[in-house]
């Protein structure tokens, strides 16, 4: 089929928007892929949004501006868009298409398959139960990445989480085994890309990185596409090279804007706030591509990174990715005020396959009990904070202000590190028990003996009495 | 009647909306194959040229002119045997052996291929027989007995019955008055099977979720949603009682949700025994899994095809409970498909006919005599997931209107860690009366009062929470800060259940009382002690952690009482102790 010189369609009716809409074209298919080419030797692509009769809807990646109807052609590809995936792509970096961006030649590889993916059978799947490291400890320590897992980062604007996601894909590792990052940014500015660039490389030198650039200034209806490059050569590396493969995509606000364009030049009915009422299933082909698969080799991890319009956790764009993705890690503008980075709110963010991917002969033996004691820690210590703004600082009990210590000790020592260090994972629970021995060893209820034993710092604090027995002491009169 | 053999065509392909013309006699909600893969669509539309089909699969690369068969038959769902512990998709087709990524147009496997069913006969060559009598029993891996019954429609003599012995999914059982009946039938999943009589509900479930049996039960053949943002635990409250329920079969439908929560789902209910039967829980468990990402149309289809798959158990005389995670989902494809076919939208573009359908979807729940005489019941709980957490967005208003129970989950709740995150103030049981005088006949005669008990613990602490906000604590009466202290007993010492616990992720009914029992009547001691003038926060700084644990360490009722009687006993030297010593 396509050694034929395919037909050219050049009666375009109208456009408008990203949107050209062509007439008397014939045996197009929906979503099938579109070369257009422009009077002056310009070249653009398109996809298929509508098959009617002779009429075709097709959205234009790089938008119409500048395109003069009566001198286009579109010639049509005869099926849904495919590239070409590989090794090849690592060590790469690539426009928001895959096109190149490095001067290197376009990206090659021996096998070709469809950027929209198929479903993964859910009965073939397996449950994620190895974790990713990513050397960043307050992640690692409590809302540990599991292979396999779909995790984003959820922040108001103005917070370093593109920082967080750079520095995540600088330094995951899968315990030894094969390794790599497919990273698709959207919507970056030129500061941020060159950011990410300078932080990721290495891992470019390495050859474990695979990098797709759509930038604030390039054309919007592209991002679109991106996501779905991103996850077609992931997948491939995944479960045919047999790597680990984590992809980040940053900003996905950037990505549900682009389609928000298109639905509104579609005159398509907005849901919320305008967004498409498709938003939760466009989201879902993205992010359900990630997964362990029985009997294939290697894994995807999907990191989402997203701005939160004015903080709001219940815009469209968060809200939906909530639905959709296995727990959040969530930024917090306080910690950041205070100079803490990565400022994650270790209380709102969860990994909810965690219980799954950490624990004996994954992580650690104490990680989660650790873990469970370090959130119920966090969950006092906020609770006596709130206290003591109603009474004052030096109403509170001992206790409460022992924990206190504890969650600034915490965000000091545990949460605070530099953009570029990886702690590993037994440097990172020296500090999570560092930190714990800010409390009463009586107040530790959550660990077994035998671990405390062997772990609570010596000289951390008071020898135990029974549970809240000093509460009872002080506070008689 | 139908279109099969005529020439059509598709016209229009947007999405998993196809336009085809051509098919003369083409029925609404007839089955087409459309293009050269033949992909699954159904007739949702009709006008002089052109029909409206919703495809099942993905439709890229369908173009106009591409050929349109039509089958000849409604949507229809095989039903039989294979069912039990298998994987399925919106439109029932297995997923077991489908491989790792879904191709559309893929033929599946038939149902049960491969595979022999032991039949043991019940009727007899001769006999004569009506709809919904048993031809025969099937034998399957787990301990649900499993019938061949009659097909609605069909009655008659028996003739040509087989024998006991194996037979493949798709064997001819008997013919019964002429009619050939197939040990795997096939149904239109869209109709209701009929029933004889609808009969008044009043027996609860038991889920062995504490906050459901003792607080807002659903009774046998009842109704529940489960509204909630995300992460405020609906699937693993709907995962437990799939687990735990007492149920014989449960259907779990994931409607467009995510598939390594299915995964890890069928893990477990392949290794976890049956504790009433011994079997394994994936025995007694159909999944149909339209995960997220799968076809949107099919999605639509599954929540129907899940009924159908119920009433197919229920006729046999079982207590079937459907669980849908999330019906929100399911509206969502029908708002996108009306939307795509140019539909007046209504409230937040969802079409007129959302109330309706979903009115219609919980109406195929109840407690039933069926066609052969048993009493059989189904059972539907349904997640609902409102956008932003926004309690009066369509569906989750729809929904309240609809069900018996209702089950909120509160954000604040989930992010406290108190689990399951029920709120007792928006959530309701609308048969809590004809479930209380079930208990009473039914060896629970305290069953009513304490729920009401509870209720009430729970509703006066958060008003003297609210009161002890604005003031601090310690500027309330005694008798308030025995509320807030009762409350507080009753939330972490009843409540509060962990999925995760090796111990209490499921509570039987009597425990649960006992633990109930237990925090009431400590709080009641409590109450007293203050009344005879015992300071407040000497009572509360008492060591409740015996009652606290008692959910995961004592592991009987006996425990349970057990550890409330040696509180209250050291509660009360409180008393006894002031009695001694000077007074203040
Ligand atoms: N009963 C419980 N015991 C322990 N943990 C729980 C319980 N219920 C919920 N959780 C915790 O809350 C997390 C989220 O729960 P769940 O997946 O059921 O949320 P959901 O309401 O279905 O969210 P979504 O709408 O995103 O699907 C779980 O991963 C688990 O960590
Ligand atoms: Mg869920």
């Amino acid at each position: 089929m396509s050694q034929w010189a395919r037909p050219e369609f050049t009666a375009v009716e109208r456009l408008r928007g990203p949107l050209a809409v062509l007439r008397g074209v014939t045996g197009v298919g929906w979503d099938e892929f579109a070369t257009i080419r422009l009077d002056g030797g310009e070249v653009r692509h398109g996809l298929v949004l509508e098959a009617d009769d002779d009429l075709a809807v097709v959205q234009v990646l790089e938008g119409t501006a500048g395109i003069d109807p009566a001198r286009m052609a579109v010639e049509f590809a005869g099926s849904p868009l495919r590239i070409e995936v590989g090794t090849a792509w690592l060590g790469r970096v690539c426009g928001g298409r895959g096109q190149p961006r490095d001067g290197g030649p376009p990206v090659t590889g021996p096998v070709t398959a469809p950027v929209a993916g198929y479903p993964v059978n859910p009965a073939a799947r397996l449950p994620p139960s190895e974790p990713v490291l990513t050397g960043v400890s307050v992640i690692d320590e409590l809302t540990t990445v599991v292979r396999g897992q779909k995790l984003p980062v959820f922040a108001a604007p103005g917070l370093p989480h593109l920082e967080l996601a750079a520095q995540v894909a600088a330094q995951a590792t899968a315990g030894g085994e094969p390794f790599c990052v497919v990273f698709a940014g959207m919507g970056l500015t030129h500061a941020d890309a060159a950011a990410v660039r300078a932080a990721l490389e290495d891992r470019l030198a390495a050859g474990e990185l695979v990098l797709l650039l759509n930038l604030a200034g390039d054309p919007v209806i592209e991002r679109v596409l991106t996501p779905r490059v991103a996850l077609t050569v992931a997948e491939h590396l995944a479960f045919t090279e047999g790597r680990h493969v984590l992809v980040v995509m940053a900003d996905m606000t950037s990505y549900c804007e682009a389609l928000r364009e298109v639905s509104a030049a579609r005159g398509e009915l907005p849901a919320r706030r305008g967004y498409p009422g498709y938003l939760y299933s466009d989201l879902a082909s993205l992010y359900e591509r990630c997964g362990r698969i029985d009997g294939l080799p290697g894994s995807l991890t999907l990191i989402p990174v997203l701005t939160m319009p004015a903080g709001d956790i219940t815009h469209p764009v968060p809200d939906l990715t909530g639905y959709i993705t296995e727990g959040q890690i969530v930024l917090s503008p306080g910690l950041h005020a205070r100079g803490i980075y990565p400022p994650v709110d270790a209380l709102s963010s969860l990994s909810r396959l965690m219980r799954r991917g950490a624990g004996p002969g994954r992580t650690r033996d104490d990680h989660l009990d650790v873990a469970a004691q370090t959130l119920a820690a966090l969950a006092a210590a906020r609770r006596a904070g709130e206290l003591a703004e109603l009474i004052g600082e030096e109403a509170l009990s001992e206790t409460d202000r022992r924990y206190s210590e504890f969650e600034r000790a915490f965000e000091d020592c545990l949460v605070h590190q530099g953009p570029g260090q990886s702690r590993s994972l037994d440097e990172t629970f020296r500090l999570a028990w560092q930190v714990l021995g800010k409390l009463p060893r009586r107040e530790l209820t959550m660990i077994p003996a035998d671990v405390l034993d062997a772990r609570y710092p010596a000289g951390g604090g008071p020898a135990g009495g029974p549970a809240g027995a000093d509460d009872r002491a002080e506070a008689r009169p | 009647m139908t279109g099969t053999g005529s020439a059509g065509r598709i016209s229009r392909v947007s999405g998993p909306l196809v336009e085809v013309s051509g098919l003369a006699g083409l029925a609404m909600a007839e089955v087409v194959e459309l293009g050269e893969p033949r992909l699954p669509g159904e007739v949702v539309a009709i006008d002089a040229l052109r029909a409206t089909v919703q495809a099942y699969e993905y439709t890229g690369g369908l173009a106009p002119g591409d050929p349109v068969a039509a089958r000849g038959a409604p949507l229809s769902a095989p039903l039989g045997p294979h069912l039990l512990g298998g994987i399925f998709d919106g439109l029932l087709r297995p997923l077991a052996g489908a491989g790792p990524f879904l191709r559309p147009g893929a033929a599946a496997a038939p149902p049960g291929a491969g595979r022999a069913f032991p039949f043991t006969p019940r009727a007899r060559d001769g006999d004569v027989l009506a709809a919904g009598d048993a031809l025969g029993a099937v034998t399957v891996a787990g301990a649900v007995p499993y019938l061949v019954l009659v097909p609605p429609g069909a009655a008659g003599e028996v003739r040509g019955i087989s024998p006991a012995g194996d037979l493949p999914a798709g064997a001819i059982v008997a013919t019964v008055g002429g009619r050939p009946v197939p040990l795997t039938g096939s149904w239109p999943v869209r109709t209701p099977r009929p029933v004889a009589e609808r009969l008044e509900a009043g027996e609860p479930l038991r889920t062995g979720q504490r906050v459901v049996d003792l607080l807002f039960p659903v009774t046998l053949g009842g109704t529940s949603a489960v509204p909630g943002g995300f992460g405020t635990g609906k699937t693993v409250l709907l995962q437990q009682i799939t687990k735990w329920c007492d149920a014989d079969v449960i259907v779990y439908v994931g409607c467009g949700e995510r598939g390594n929560e299915l995964a890890e789902m069928l893990t477990e209910l392949s290794a976890l025994a049956d504790p009433r039967t011994g079997g394994r829980l994936a025995d007694r468990t159909v999944v149909i899994a339209n995960t997220s990402n799968m076809p949107m149309m099919a999605r639509e289809a599954s929540i129907y095809a899940g009924a159908a798959v119920a009433e197919h158990f229920r006729d046999m005389g079982l207590r079937v409970v459907v669980v849908a995670d999330s019906t929100s989902r399911w509206a969502e494809a029908l708002r996108e498909f009306s939307s795509r076919s140019g539909e007046m939208p209504a409230e937040e573009g969802y079409p007129a006919g959302l109330a309706s359908a979903l009115a219609a979807f919980y109406e195929r729940a109840g407690l039933v005599t069926t066609l052969g005489g048993r009493t059989g019941s189904v059972t539907i709980i349904a997640a609902v997931s409102p956008p932003g957490g926004d309690m009066t967005e369509p569906v989750t208003a729809y929904s309240v209107r609809f069900v018996r129970t209702l089950w909120t989950l509160d954000r604040d709740l989930a992010y406290a860690r108190h689990y399951p995150a029920v709120s007792w103030e928006g959530s309701f049981c609308r048969d809590a009366a004809a479930i209380g005088n079930w208990y009473a006949r039914n060896g629970d005669p305290g069953w009513a009062h304490r729920r009401e008990r509870l209720a009430a613990v729970l509703v006066q602490a958060d008003q003297a929470a609210a009161l002890a906000e604005l003031t601090g604590a310690t500027a309330l009466p005694a008798a308030q800060r025995m509320a807030i202290l009762a409350g507080r007993l009753v939330r972490e010492g009843v409540l509060q259940q962990s999925a995760i616990s090796a111990t209490d992720a499921s509570c039987e009914p009597a425990r649960a009382a006992a633990l109930a029992d237990a925090a009431l009547e400590v709080a009641d001691a409590c109450g007293r002690l203050a009344d005879r003038g015992v300071p407040a926060d000497l009572i509360e700084r008492q060591d409740f952690s015996a009652l606290l644990r008692a959910k995961e360490e004592a592991a009987t009722p006996e425990q349970v009482r057990g550890r409330a009687g040696d509180l209250i006993g050291r509660l009360s030297s409180l008393e006894a102790d002031r009695e001694g010593g000077p007074r203040s």
